[in-house]
């Protein structure tokens, strides 16, 4: 039996999933100050009376690391950048105890300029003094030579808590976005580890010790141990989820949009041909770029509870929430009141709604009903319309070869899956607008907390070559080979699959077999001087995907007849 | 988060997967590093600076522009139509006002292709600034615009092109045509009888450094563009005047190139050549799209940049000044020659030889245009090469009076087939082209 927990802005969704079906679910009023009790309380409810050997994993998607980051709290992080020429990094500071210091390295990875140690002692001691905990340390081009990250990490020495250094992030080039996910990772490395000690603490006490799993941005899952060094890597989970329970009903045969319609906002994601998309260098949070591997998801302002008004004439929906809609006593009208008063909805004051939309027909000069399916056809529209924007985001991304420009493939969704509360009302009327085959996500009220459950581990390496120099690296996996010139691109992918093979593991994927790699970049390059070859310059990304473990696909069957 | 104070869009396109050959300058690996640079910079991630896709360049914008022997698609590849339509696409965005400005950074070039296209040369085989310039003008109705061709080789191309257009101011800097391929761009070319004073080249001495080209730009190019007052200014990007360049012999810097970009404010650049692809492109290039996007470029320098190791001396200096007064004198006397020449009403007559270096054609050329008290003049060709092709082509200016566009359609009816493998023209009064063979 497999346990799905995720942790909503409002309900902390539960399910226990054995063979092939959902055998218990439960929900949780979510308490953003008190999120372990709300964990806990979860965890018991659907635990209740089960014999604890019965229960071989735990997958937990919480909003923890992202509420601290968006509310801005973060603990006190030392950073230090070492830029070299280019733009002043004091631009992507990420506030006090931040220090530019010199050292420089080329986008080859040479040394050009080397580290000054005593200026990293200076530092060292103001942290020191300042009683921080927790450094993080940045150079450009980390990524093709981490040496000048080591040094520094080696001369700060033992007495910090932890250090995180910008090469094992990710692989990705771009430094100012290294340096906001290194300080992001350092800055809630303590929130996360207190909590998920306190929950495999509980666990334990219960006679529960089963292997926790905490789900990622990019929808794959990690061990709780794992988790602990690379916390950033569960921000955003709470989408990631929901676009992982939508996979089951997914289609594998043409591309699909995910449509989470909640209270105050939707939620959208594309999947192609049922896998996810995910985002060219790194999820987005509370105004930082960061190379944290993240699905491709993106929100708009408009849920059922969004504020109705006129301005200007016009109808305005959303994009904010002043409480529930009024036929839940709430102060505004809202969607949800034009989807009682069209009697699409029924067990709530459907006068409290008229009530509210009553203004809104009076000064559009129509009907009350005129009023209530103009409003409900303009979120359905403002959805579509966001939903086609996404797409031709997607498909406008640049690419780089010639080949890639005149093939590119390019998503067209044919099918809608839509979850969240309103979503059985609205789906009849965007399948009208769109012309695309609509349907609900069954159960869906659950289906993020049966994504985090059934989530395989998903994850990526990028392997970077340069016979010239005679090295390959893996940043991320703190992989350095030294290299001969006959080395090939064959080699570099067979050492990549290897690495990813062992990242898998490491990384406390739960499954027992390695599901299929693939390769996702692969670009080699005689590099020339003077009119002859000088080596080869080779880079190869490989993955693997995110997608659900192997053998539940049964479960979709059960969960449609519940309906 | 840092945010552009001029919008700008960017279009990159490496094609990491084309290249002339192997070993050739102009490779699959010629952009590597500036992406890499571009990328690690964040650069993309900049609020206000816009990244598109290429469109891809159709085969009327070619016809628009050049005649193409035998046909456009057996002269190019379809990353030339990549590099084109990139220039194109940022400069639909001007003009649509999606951004201020905007920056080509595409690959193959295209300033050395001429209006007869053989093959190619230098390796270029189609003209992508002038691709976009005569899109823009059919498609927005633009009159006026200026071309400023930085690269180190003269824009003998683009020159050939806008030879005979008054509308078209070219503008070249560029390392002496007696030291440098393609051995032209002399102070005595100064454009066809028509638009003579349109075409002002500044010849520069080997080793010309940062205050040589900003001497040039502050006393001759932008005095020059004052009084023209073009609609659009378009810089041709080139990046081989770096002191790193492998095959020219010229002193600049990332940090000239960033101020004389912000100092030109072009609407839009298109990538030419630049060769010196670890120690020049991904410096100079990041320093030209700060420029453009109105942030400070101070922190940008190359990892072995000594300024006084490559400043220039003074020698130089004075040549340099010689160079922009006879520029100056050029542009002034312009318009006058240009009257006398227009009072003629006859046929006036010139015989060249262009060499294809790319591909190895030698091509000899007679030309006429029309002398026209009304218009630039219909300009008639006749082309053959070693190889034993030979071609008639017929160019109706944009704005031809009605009698320039009647002598043109009898120029082009009353050819004889027989003598040439094709026949073409081009009627830019009404956007058509045609050809018989």
């Amino acid at each position: 039996m497999i346990i799905g927990l995720d942790v909503g802005g409002t309900h902390t969704d539960v399910v226990l999933i054995g063979d092939d079906k959902v055998l218990r679910r439960a929900k949780v009023l979510t308490i953003h100050s008190n999120l372990f009790d709300c964990v806990r309380e979860g965890l018991e409810q659907v635990t209740r009376d089960i014999p604890p050997h019965k229960i071989h994993r735990v997958v937990l998607s919480t909003t923890l690391t992202t509420n601290a980051i968006t509310e801005g709290k973060l603990a006190q992080t030392g950073m230090i950048v070492s830029a070299g020429p280019g733009i002043d990094p004091l631009f992507f500071s990420t506030g006090s105890h931040y220090y530019c210091v010199s050292g420089s390295i080329d986008h080859r990875g040479r040394e050009i300029q080397p580290i000054d140690r005593s200026e990293i002692e200076r530092i060292a001691s103001r942290f020191k003094a300042a009683g921080i905990r927790r450094v993080g340390v940045v150079s450009k081009f980390s990524v093709r030579n981490p040496k000048h990250e080591f040094e520094m990490a080696k001369i700060l020495g033992d007495s910090f808590e932890n250090i995180i250094l910008g090469h094992r992030v990710s692989g990705n080039l771009n430094f100012p976005r290294r340096i906001a996910t290194v300080y992001l990772n350092a800055a809630v490395y303590s929130i996360h580890k207190q909590f998920f000690d306190a929950v495999q603490d509980s666990l334990i006490k219960k006679g529960l010790n089963i292997p926790i799993f905490v789900l990622k941005a990019d929808g794959g899952t990690m061990s709780l141990e794992a988790s602990v060094d690379a916390p950033g890597q569960t921000i955003l989970s709470g989408p990631a989820a929901s676009v992982m329970g939508s996979l089951l009903f997914a289609s594998d045969a043409v591309d699909s949009l995910v449509l989470d319609i909640g209270g105050t906002t939707t939620d959208m994601a594309v999947l192609v041909r049922g896998i996810p998309l995910l985002e060219p260098l790194g999820g987005e949070i509370g105004g930082y770029r960061t190379l944290i591997r993240s699905l491709r998801t993106e929100s708009i302002g408009l849920g059922g509870d969004s504020a109705v008004r006129i301005v200007n004439g016009e109808i305005r929906i959303g994009p904010d929430r002043l409480g529930s809609a009024m036929a839940y006593g709430g102060p505004s009208p809202t969607p949800t009141d034009a989807l009682f008063v069209l009697g699409k909805v029924i067990e709530g004051n459907v006068e409290a709604s008229a009530r509210g939309l009553q203004p809104i027909a009076e000064r559009l000069g129509i009907s009350l009903e005129d009023a209530a399916g103009r409003i409900f056809d303009d979120s359905c529209r403002a959805i579509l319309t966001a939903a086609g924007k996404m797409t031709a985001a997607i498909n406008s991304k640049p690419v780089y070869t010639v080949r890639e420009l005149l093939l590119g493939y390019k998503v067209q969704p044919k099918e809608i899956l839509v979850l969240g509360g309103p979503a059985p009302h609205f789906a009849d009327r965007l399948a009208q607008l769109s012309g695309l085959h609509v349907s609900v996500v069954p159960q869906w009220d659950v289906a993020n907390a049966i994504g985090a459950a059934l989530a395989r581990g998903t994850c990526e390496v990028a392997l970077f070559a340069d016979t010239e120099r005679g090295t390959a690296i893996a940043p991320e996996e703190d992989f350095v080979l030294q290299i001969k010139k006959d080395f090939t691109r064959q080699n570099a992918i067979d050492l990549a699959f290897g690495l990813l093979r062992k990242k898998w593991l490491q990384v406390g994927a739960s499954e027992e077999s390695l599901p299929e790699m693939e390769v996702v970049e692969d670009l080699q390059f005689n590099m020339i001087r003077d009119f002859s070859t000088t080596g080869k310059n080779i880079r190869i990304k490989v993955q693997v995907k995110p997608g659900l473990l192997p053998g539940y696909g049964g479960i979709a069957g059960k969960l449609c007849d519940r309906r | 988060m840092l945010s552009a104070n001029t919008k700008t869009g960017l279009v990159f396109f490496p094609a990491f997967d084309w290249a002339i050959s192997p070993t050739h300058p102009e490779r699959e690996e010629r952009l590597l590093y500036t992406q890499d640079q571009v990328f690690e910079e964040g650069l993309l991630d900049i609020e206000g600076i816009i990244e598109f896709k290429p469109d891809l360049a159709t085969v009327e914008d070619i016809q628009r522009v050049h005649f193409c022997v035998p046909d456009e698609l057996r002269v190019i590849t379809e990353s030339h139509l990549v590099s084109a339509g990139g220039a194109k696409t940022i400069g639909i965005q001007v003009l649509e006002k999606n951004i201020e400005r905007g920056f080509a950074l595409v690959r193959p070039p295209g300033h050395h292709a001429m209006r007869v296209v053989h093959g190619a040369r230098g390796f270029c085989n189609i003209n992508i600034e002038a691709i976009m310039i005569e899109y823009l003008r059919q498609a927005y109705g633009i009159d006026r615009v200026a071309i400023v061709d930085t690269d180190c080789h003269h824009g003998d191309g683009t020159q050939d092109i806008y030879w005979h257009d008054p509308d078209t101011l070219f503008i070249s800097l560029h390392q002496d045509g007696r030291t440098l391929y393609p051995g032209s761009g002399f102070l005595f070319e100064t454009g066809g009888p028509t638009a003579a004073g349109t075409t002002i080249n500044f010849p520069l001495p080997p080793r010309t450094s940062e205050e040589g080209f900003l001497y040039v730009l502050e006393n001759g190019v932008l005095p020059l563009l004052e009084q023209f007052k073009p609609e659009l200014v378009v810089n041709s990007a080139g990046q081989d005047n770096h002191y790193t360049d492998p095959i020219t012999n010229m002193n600049f810097s990332a940090h000239g190139y960033a101020e004389l970009t912000a100092r030109l404010k072009p609407d839009i650049a298109v990538l030419e050549g630049g060769y010196s692809i670890q120690g020049a492109l991904p410096y100079v290039n990041t320093g030209i799209i700060l420029a453009m996007a109105g942030l400070d470029y101070s922190g940008i320098r190359e990892p072995d940049y000594q300024p006084d190791k490559i400043r220039q001396g003074s020698d130089i200096t004075r040549h340099i000044e010689r160079v922009v007064d006879e520029a100056l004198k050029v542009w002034n006397q312009g318009p006058e020659i240009r009257a006398q020449n227009r009072k003629k009403d006859k046929f006036a007559e010139r015989d060249r030889t262009i060499f294809y270096d790319t591909d190895q054609i030698m091509e000899t050329q007679h030309e006429a245009i029309r002398l026209c008290p009304e218009c630039a003049g219909t300009l008639a060709i006749d082309s053959k090469t070693d190889g034993g092709r030979r071609i008639y082509a017929v160019h109706i200016p944009r704005k031809a009076c009605p009698e320039c566009r009647e002598t043109g359609y009898k120029l082009y009816d009353s050819a004889e087939i027989k003598r040439y493998n094709h026949v073409f023209i081009q009627d830019r009064t009404t956007d058509q082209y045609f050809s018989r063979k």
